[in-house]
C-alpha cells in the first residue's frame, strides 16, 4: 500500500504549518537571539524596535506569567534568557508585529550589551571543568580489569563523531490561536504534541487542559522536532496569551540552524582486547557527549550510547562510561539513532584499528564476534539475535568475501583510483529506554455510515505511520482502506502522548489501534450474532461482508455499523497499550529495556579519486531484519532514506562552530546534505526471511532509526580505500570523512 | 564605493548577477503582468517582490514551499515559460530568488498549474515508487520533472535526473526518486519534438490550457509594450540593475522588495552570444544555461557542459548570469576562474565612454574591482580556443554538485607540438581574489610537458598563492589540493603524462 498522503503530497495539497490559513488579525513573531555564546545581559534597549512600524509588542522573560522553564528532563533551560545567555542563538526576546517582515525588521533595532563569560565548546574541556549535565553513568559486564591479562592483542585509541543538522526541509514553526475561556490552540510542527502542551501550560501557569496542540504532519523531523519544537510552540502560546491575538512564527532557515540543537558530537576513548583467534574479550570506552548548554534530551541520548556501545557483538567483559558535558553550544538533541550511532562508531573504530594492526580485514573480526541468541548485553538483556542470520544472508546474496577479492584486483590495477569496502552489522533496541514512555493510546470511531476515524498519539512526518495505522484498522475490520481516515494528532483527542520517536510510534500506537479495533469488532460481532442467532465466535467479517457460520449474509459493513448504533452499542473505543515485559533499573544499570532488537548487515563500497580526494559510493547492499514487513514500499523507503542520511553524517555533513561558539555552517550553502548525485549508485535492500514472533505491530519491526547506522560503513569503506593507496596513512577516527580529510590522509606522512 | 557589491561569498558554487549596470533607460513598471498557471495576473505590487511570497501569501497557492530562501533546496521551484521564436520555452527556476518583475510577460507554473483530475503521469510515477515521504520537497520535484518533460532535452534518465539536480530531499535517499525519473523518461517514449506540447497534453502530463499559452503570452507582450510608462530616470536613488537576482535575493532579500530596480528581462540584445572571427562576444545578461546551449561555446569548448554541471544547479544556472559571476568577485567564482584562464576582456561603459578591462586585471583586492560604480558591463569577449588550444577546469568541493569550491582551477595551453607556446593558469580559493597565476603561466611558456615540468610549475605556483582556513577547508588542505588539481589538469590533457604518473606510482 502506498503512503496515504502521497496523493496530496504530489499535488502540493498537503497542509504543513505555514500552509494553515491565517485568521484575520494574526500577529507575527520573531525571536531576538543571543549573538554571543556565554555572558551576562547587562542591558537591553527595545526603544527603537518598539517604535518600528507595525510592531505590536516586545516580550521578554519578565512577561512570563508562569515558569520561565522549558527543560523536559532537567529543568535547566529558560524559554527566554532572563539574566544570562548560554549559547549563540538563545532566545532573549520575542518581537510581535503585524507582519512577518516588520517583526524581523524590528529585530535589527534591538540593542543589547553583555558582560561576556568564558566559552567552552569542547566536551573534554567541559568534563575537566566538571561541567556535567547529569552524573556520569557506567555500564558493566564481566570484569575488564581481569580480562586484559587474557588478551593477546590490546589496542587503545580515540574516536570522534561530529554533530548533524537535521535539515528537515520544513523549518520549525507554530501558530497559536486564542480560544474561549482562556484556552489556546497551538498548531505546532512537533513530534511531541504533549511536550508542547505540558510546557506551554507550565510557562503560562495554566492547567494542561487549557492547551490544545494540533499537528497534522511535519515536513520532516528526524528527532529535531521531538523536544526542540517546543520552544516555538510555547513562544507563540505566550504571545497569544499576552495579546489575545493569533500569533504565528515560521522560522527562516538560518534562524532554525542557528537556534536549534543538532545530533550530539561525541569524543571517546576506547580500549579493546582480543584473543589470538580474534575473539573480543574486553572492551572499555569513555564517551564525552557534547550536550550543549542545557540538558534537553541529552541524558537519554547518552544512555542509548551506552546501550549500543557494543553494537551487534558479544563481548564478555565491558565497561563503558559516559559523560554528558555542558558546553556553550545550542542544546543538542534527538536525531535518528539517538546516541546509538555515536556509540557504534567507537566500537567499529576499535575493531578497525585492531584489524589493521593484526593485518586482517575488519569484516573477519566483525563476523567472528556477532551476537548469538542468549548472549548477554552489557545491560543485562539476553539477545534474540538475528545478527549471524543477517550476515550469512548478506554473504549469500552479496558475496562479501568475493567483493573483497574483486576490490583487491581492482586496486592492484588502478594507480590513482582505489576502491574500499566495509561491512556494518547493526543491532538496535526498540523501545523508549525510559520505560514509562512506552505507552500509547488510540481512539477509533466507526460512524453510522460505516466510515472510520482514527486518532492516535503518533505524528506523521513522512515515515508513513498514518498509513500503518490505517492498515491496522483495515486489516482488523477487513474493510476497504478508503473507509478510513487518520486524523491529526491532537492533545484534546489523545492525551499524555509520548513523542513520535525511538522508532516506536507504529508499534505503540498501532498496537493501541489494534486493541481499539478488536474491541469494536467484538461488539459488532455480538450484534450480528444476536441477529443471525449464532454465537459471536461464528461471526466473521471478510471484505466488508458479514459471515455467519462461514456463510455470507446479506449484512455488509455499513449495515452492521448502522444496526449497532440502533441497538445502542458503542461504535467507539479508546484503547491503551504498553508493551509487556520491559523494565530497567538504572541503579544497577540492568534490566530488559527493549521489546526487541532490529538487526541487519550492510556492505558499502566506495571509489576514491586519489588525485583529488573525492569519492563516490558505488553500492550499499543490505540484508535487513524487517520481521515481517507490513508495508514494503514504506519500509524500504525508510531504509534507503536512513542509509543516505547516515552516509551524509559520515561524509559531507560537517557542522562547524568557531571557538566563540558561533555556527559557521549556518546555511544550506555551507552545510551540505546529500543531493541526488551523492546518493550511492545502487542501494539493494533484501529482507531477512524470518517468521519468528516479536512484539512489533503485525510482527513488522520498527524501521525508522536502525538503517541510519548502516551509513557508518561509509566511513570505514573510505578508510579502506585510502589504506589501499597509502598503507601507512594517518587516518584519524574522526567523522565526517570529508574530501578534505580524505586528501589529507591520502598524502599524510606519519 | 561599490554600492551593490557584497562582501559575502556566493552561494551554490556560483556567484550571481547583482551588480551589472547596463546603460538602459529605466522603465519603471507600475503594472506587472504575467500568467500564473491558467490565470492572467496584473499586479501593482513592487516589482522587487519575491515571486515565492507572491505565490504563497498573495495568491495563496501553498504547493510551492519555502525551504531555504537561498536557492539551495529547490522546494520553491517553479517553471518559467518564455515566448521566444514562436514557441514557449520553459525553464525551472527557484521562486525564492526571483522578483515578480522578472516574471513579467512570462508563464509561471506552480504545482497547482499542472494538477489535473487524479495524478499526472509524473506524479503517478512518484507515487508508485514511494518517492514522496514527508512530502515537503515533493512539489519541487514534480515541477522539475514536469519541466524536463517540457524541455527539448527530454531524453534519457540521465537528463531527467539532471533536471532535479537542484532539489534536495532529506527523507527518501533519492533512489525512489531516480526510479520515478526513469519511469518519467519511459512515459515520454514516442514523443517527438514537433509534437511535444500536444503529446504532453494528450497524455495529461500538463493540462490542456498549456496549448493556449503561446497565444496568450503573445497577446500579453503586445499589450504590455503599449503600456510602458515614460522613463523615470530622475529617481534619487541609483536603481539596482537586476539580472537573475540569484545573488541579490540571497544577500539582500528584504531590501530588494522596495528597491528601485532596473530589469534586464526584455532586452534581447543583452542576451546574445556571437562569434566574430575568432572572438566570442557575450552579452551581460547571458545566463549559464544560455552558454551551455550555445553552439559557439560548445564547439570551442567541448567540455564546457561538463564543467558547468559542477556549478550550482539547473534552476540556478537558468537564472544566473556570467557577468554577475565576474562582478561578484568571489575568490572562488567558478566561471571567473575559467574565464581568467581564457583571458576574457570586459567592455565597460559609462556615459557613452567605453573602456576594455582584462578580467585578469579586474580584481584589486578582496571584493575590490577596477571599476567605478557608474561603469557597467556592456560585453564580455574572449578568443575562442583553436585546434591547438587545450583547456581544462577542475573543482573540488565538499559536495561535488551544488556546492561552492574549496579550490578550483582552470588552464589554457596553446600548443605547438609538444611545446607550450602560451599558457593561462588560474585558481580560486587560494587568495583574496580569483587568481590569475601570472608567474606560473609565464613559467610554462616555451616548455615541453613532462612530469618534472609539472613539479616545477607547482613550486612556482606556491609562491603566488596565499590560502586561508575557512568553512570550505583549512589552509593546509587548500595548499595540498591546488597542486593536485594542477596535476589533474596535466593528467587529463596529456594521457601520456598520466601513464607516466601511473608508472611512477606503481614503481613506488
Amino acid at each position: 500500500m502506498k503512503n496515504i498522503d502521497s496523493y496530496t503530497h504530489l499535488r502540493g495539497e498537503s497542509v504543513y504549518l505555514d500552509d494553515i490559513p491565517v485568521w484575520n488579525g494574526t500577529l507575527y513573531a520573531a525571536v531576538f537571539d543571543s549573538p554571543i555564546a556565554h555572558g551576562v545581559i547587562r542591558s537591553l534597549d527595545f526603544r527603537a524596535a518598539a517604535a518600528a512600524p507595525d510592531v505590536y509588542r516586545i516580550i521578554t522573560a519578565a512577561d512570563i506569567p508562569g515558569d520561565n522553564q522549558i527543560g523536559g528532563i532537567v529543568p535547566d533551560e529558560e524559554l527566554l534568557a532572563s539574566t544570562h545567555v548560554h549559547f549563540c542563538g538563545m532566545p532573549i526576546a520575542l518581537v510581535i508585529a503585524r507582519s512577518d517582515e516588520a517583526a524581523r525588521a524590528a529585530l535589527k533595532k534591538i540593542i543589547v550589551e553583555f558582560d561576556p563569560l568564558p566559552v567552552i565548546t569542547d566536551p573534554r574541556e567541559a568534563k575537566e571543568k566538571n561541567e556535567l549535565i547529569i552524573p556520569p553513568r557506567t555500564f558493566q559486564l564481566g570484569d575488564t580489569a581481569k580480562a586484559w591479562s587474557q588478551c593477546v592483542h590490546i589496542f587503545e585509541g580515540r574516536a570522534d563523531t561530529n554533530g548533524q543538522e537535521h535539515l528537515y526541509i520544513e523549518t520549525q514553526g507554530a501558530y497559536a490561536v486564542p480560544q474561549e475561556h482562556g484556552t489556546i490552540r497551538i498548531y505546532s510542527s512537533t513530534q511531541g504534541p504533549t511536550a508542547v502542551q505540558r510546557t506551554a501550560a507550565r510557562v503560562l501557569g495554566i492547567p494542561m487542559n487549557k492547551i490544545e496542540v494540533d499537528t497534522t504532519r511535519l515536513g520532516g523531523g528526524f528527532g529535531g522536532k521531538e523536544d526542540q519544537a517546543t520552544t516555538w510552540g510555547v513562544l507563540c502560546a505566550l504571545a497569544c496569551a499576552l495579546t489575545q491575538k493569533p500569533v504565528k512564527y515560521s522560522l527562516h532557515r538560518m534562524e532554525d540552524m542557528r537556534m536549534t540543537g543538532k545530533r550530539h558530537p561525541y569524543s571517546a576513548d576506547y580500549k579493546i582486547g582480543l584473543s589470538s583467534e580474534g575473539k573480543i574479550l574486553a572492551y572499555e570506552a569513555t564517551f564525552y557527549q557534547n550536550a550543549g548548554a542545557a540538558a534537553d534530551l541529552s541524558p537519554a541520548v547518552m544512555e542509548r550510547t551506552l546501550f549500543h556501545c557494543t553494537n551487534a557483538y558479544f563481548i564478555p567483559n565491558v565497561k563503558a562510561t559516559a559523560y554528558s558535558c555542558r558546553t556553550h553550544l545550542p542544546p543538542n538533541t534527538a536525531f535518528r539513532g539517538f546516541g546509538g550511532p555515536q556509540g557504534m562508531f567507537v566500537i567499529e573504530a576499535a575493531i578497525a584499528k585492531a584489524a589493521t594492526a593484526i593485518g586482517i580485514p575488519a569484516w573477519q573480526l566483525q563476523q567472528k564476534n556477532l551476537l548469538e541468541t542468549g548472549d548477554e548485553f552489557p545491560y543485562g538483556q539476553k539477545a534474540e539475535s538475528e545478527a549471524s542470520a543477517c550476515w550469512e544472508a548478506a554473504e549469500k546474496a552479496f558475496a562479501i568475501k568475493q567483493t573483497a577479492e574483486d576490490i583487491k584486483v581492482f586496486n592492484a590495477s588502478n594507480a590513482f583510483t582505489k576502491k574500499g569496502m566495509a561491512v556494518m552489522p547493526i543491532c538496535f533496541g526498540i523501545s523508549f529506554t525510559k520505560t514509562l514512555m512506552n505507552q500509547a493510546r488510540s481512539l477509533v470511531h466507526v460512524y453510522t455510515d460505516g466510515s472510520i476515524g482514527i486518532s492516535t498519539g503518533a505524528v506523521e512526518m513522512g515515515q508513513g505511520v498514518n498509513t500503518k495505522m490505517l492498515q491496522v484498522a483495515a486489516t482488523v475490520f477487513s474493510v476497504d482502506a478508503s473507509r478510513i481516515r487518520v486524523n491529526s494528532t491532537n492533545t484534546y483527542r489523545i492525551a499524555n502522548t509520548s513523542p513520535t520517536a525511538a522508532s516506536a510510534a507504529a508499534d505503540l500506537n498501532g498496537k493501541a489501534t489494534e486493541i481499539a479495533c478488536h474491541a469494536i469488532l467484538h461488539r459488532l460481532k455480538q450484534v450480528a450474532a444476536s441477529h443471525f442467532s449464532v454465537t459471536p465466535e461464528l461471526i466473521e467479517i471478510k471484505n466488508e461482508t458479514v459471515y455467519a457460520n462461514g456463510v455470507a449474509t446479506e449484512w455488509d459493513w455499513n449495515k452492521l455499523a448502522g444496526m449497532a448504533y440502533i441497538q445502542r452499542v458503542s461504535l467507539s473505543e479508546h484503547a491503551h497499550y504498553t508493551p509487556p515485559g520491559i523494565h530497567y533499573d538504572a541503579t544497577v544499570e540492568k534490566g530488559h529495556p527493549f521489546a526487541y532488537h532490529v538487526y541487519g548487515t550492510a556492505i558499502i563500497t566506495t571509489t576514491v579519486d586519489c588525485i583529488r580526494g573525492t569519492y563516490t559510493f558505488d553500492s550499499v547492499k543490505v540484508v535487513h531484519d524487517f520481521g515481517t514487513s507490513m508495508n514494503t514500499l514504506i519500509d524500504t523507503g525508510q531504509c534507503e532514506g536512513g542509509i543516505v542520511q547516515g552516509i551524509g553524517w559520515m561524509t559531507m555533513e560537517e557542522i562547524v562552530y568557531d571557538s566563540n561558539g558561533k555556527l559557521r555552517s549556518n546555511a544550506l550553502s555551507t552545510y551540505k546534505v546529500p543531493d541526488i548525485y551523492s546518493a550511492p549508485g545502487e542501494i539493494i535492500i533484501e529482507p531477512l526471511k524470518t517468521d519468528k514472533d516479536n512484539l512489533a505491530i503485525f510482527r513488522s519491526k520498527a524501521v525508522g532509526e536502525p538503517p541510519l547506522m548502516y551509513g557508518i560503513a561509509a566511513y570505514f569503506a573510505l578508510r579502506n580505500a585510502i589504506l589501499a593507496f597509502h598503507p601507512g596513512a594517518d587516518i584519524p577516527y574522526d567523522a565526517p570523512m570529508t574530501p578534505e580529510k580524505v586528501l589529507m590522509s591520502l598524502y599524510s606522512t606519519k | 564605493m561599490r554600492g551593490t557589491l557584497r562582501d559575502i561569498c556566493c552561494h551554490n558554487g556560483w556567484c550571481f548577477n547583482g551588480s551589472i549596470i547596463v546603460t538602459l533607460s529605466v522603465n519603471t513598471l507600475t503594472l506587472i503582468q504575467f500568467i500564473l498557471n491558467n490565470e492572467t495576473i496584473a499586479t501593482s505590487l513592487p516589482p522587487g517582490t519575491v515571486l515565492l511570497d507572491f505565490i504563497r501569501y498573495h495568491q495563496h497557492l501553498h504547493g510551492t514551499k519555502i525551504g531555504c530562501r537561498e536557492g539551495d533546496c529547490g522546494a520553491c521551484t517553479v517553471l518559467v515559460g518564455e515566448h521566444v521564436n514562436g514557441a514557449v520555452h520553459y525553464q525551472s527556476m527557484t521562486s525564492c530568488l526571483m522578483a515578480i518583475g522578472n516574471a513579467h510577460t512570462k508563464h509561471i507554473v506552480t504545482v497547482e498549474g499542472i494538477n489535473t483530475d487524479g495524478l499526472t503521469p509524473v506524479q503517478q510515477a512518484m507515487a508508485d515508487e514511494g518517492a514522496t515521504q514527508c512530502g515537503f520537497c515533493t512539489p519541487g520535484f514534480v515541477i522539475s520533472l514536469t519541466g524536463f518533460c517540457l524541455s527539448s532535452e527530454a531524453t534519457g534518465t540521465e537528463k531527467a535526473i539532471a533536471s532535479i539536480d537542484g532539489n534536495i530531499c532529506r527523507c527518501t535517499g533519492y533512489k525512489s526518486i531516480e526510479r520515478a525519473a526513469a519511469r518519467t523518461t519511459a512515459i515520454l517514449a514516442g514523443c517527438t519534438e514537433e509534437d511535444r506540447l500536444n503529446f504532453l497534453v494528450r497524455n495529461k502530463i500538463v493540462p490542456g490550457y498549456f496549448s493556449g499559452i503561446k497565444e496568450r503570452l503573445q497577446q500579453l507582450q503586445s499589450m504590455v509594450s503599449t503600456r510602458r510608462l515614460p522613463d523615470l530616470a530622475a529617481t534619487q536613488e541609483r536603481p539596482r540593475v537586476l539580472g537573475g537576482g540569484t545573488d541579490l535575493y540571497v544577500q539582500q532579500h528584504s531590501e530588494m522588495t522596495y528597491a528601485p530596480i532596473e530589469f534586464l528581462f526584455d532586452h534581447p540584445e543583452l542576451t546574445a552570444i556571437q562569434q566574430e572571427n575568432n572572438t566570442c562576444l557575450i552579452g551581460p545578461s547571458v545566463t549559464v544555461s544560455d552558454l551551455m546551449a550555445s553552439p559557439v561555446i560548445t564547439t570551442a569548448l567541448p567540455s564546457f557542459h561538463q564543467y558547468a554541471k559542477l556549478v550550482s544547479s539547473t534552476p540556478i544556472r537558468n537564472m544566473a548570469t556570467l557577468a554577475g559571476n565576474f562582478i561578484n568577485a568571489s575568490p572562488i567564482g567558478d566561471f571567473t576562474i575559467m574565464f581568467l584562464a581564457l583571458d576574457a576582456q570586459l567592455v565597460f561603459t559609462m556615459q557613452q565612454q567605453q573602456r576594455t578591462v582584462p578580467l585578469r586585471s579586474l580584481y584589486k583586492g578582496y571584493k575590490q574591482l577596477d571599476k567605478s560604480p557608474e561603469e557597467t558591463i556592456q560585453q564580455i569577449r574572449f578568443e575562442l580556443p583553436g585546434a591547438n588550444t587545450l583547456f581544462h577546469f577542475e573543482k573540488v568541493s565538499k559536495r561535488t554538485h551544488l556546492d561552492i569550491a574549496s579550490v578550483n582551477s582552470a588552464i589554457r595551453l596553446e600548443m605547438n607540438g609538444n611545446e607550450i607556446e602560451e599558457a593561462g593558469l588560474s585558481a580560486g580559493g587560494v587568495g583574496p581574489v580569483p587568481m590569475y597565476l601570472a608567474k606560473s603561466s609565464s613559467f610554462l611558456k616555451g616548455k615541453t610537458v613532462t612530469v618534472e615540468l609539472v613539479e616545477e610549475l607547482i613550486t612556482v605556483m606556491k609562491t603566488e598563492i596565499s590560502p586561508i582556513s575557512d568553512v570550505r577547508g583549512s589552509k593546509a588542505y587548500k595548499t595540498l589540493l591546488l597542486p593536485q588539481l594542477i596535476k589533474a589538469h596535466f593528467m587529463t590533457l596529456f594521457p601520456a603524462l598520466a601513464a607516466q604518473y601511473t608508472a611512477m606510482r606503481n614503481q613506488g
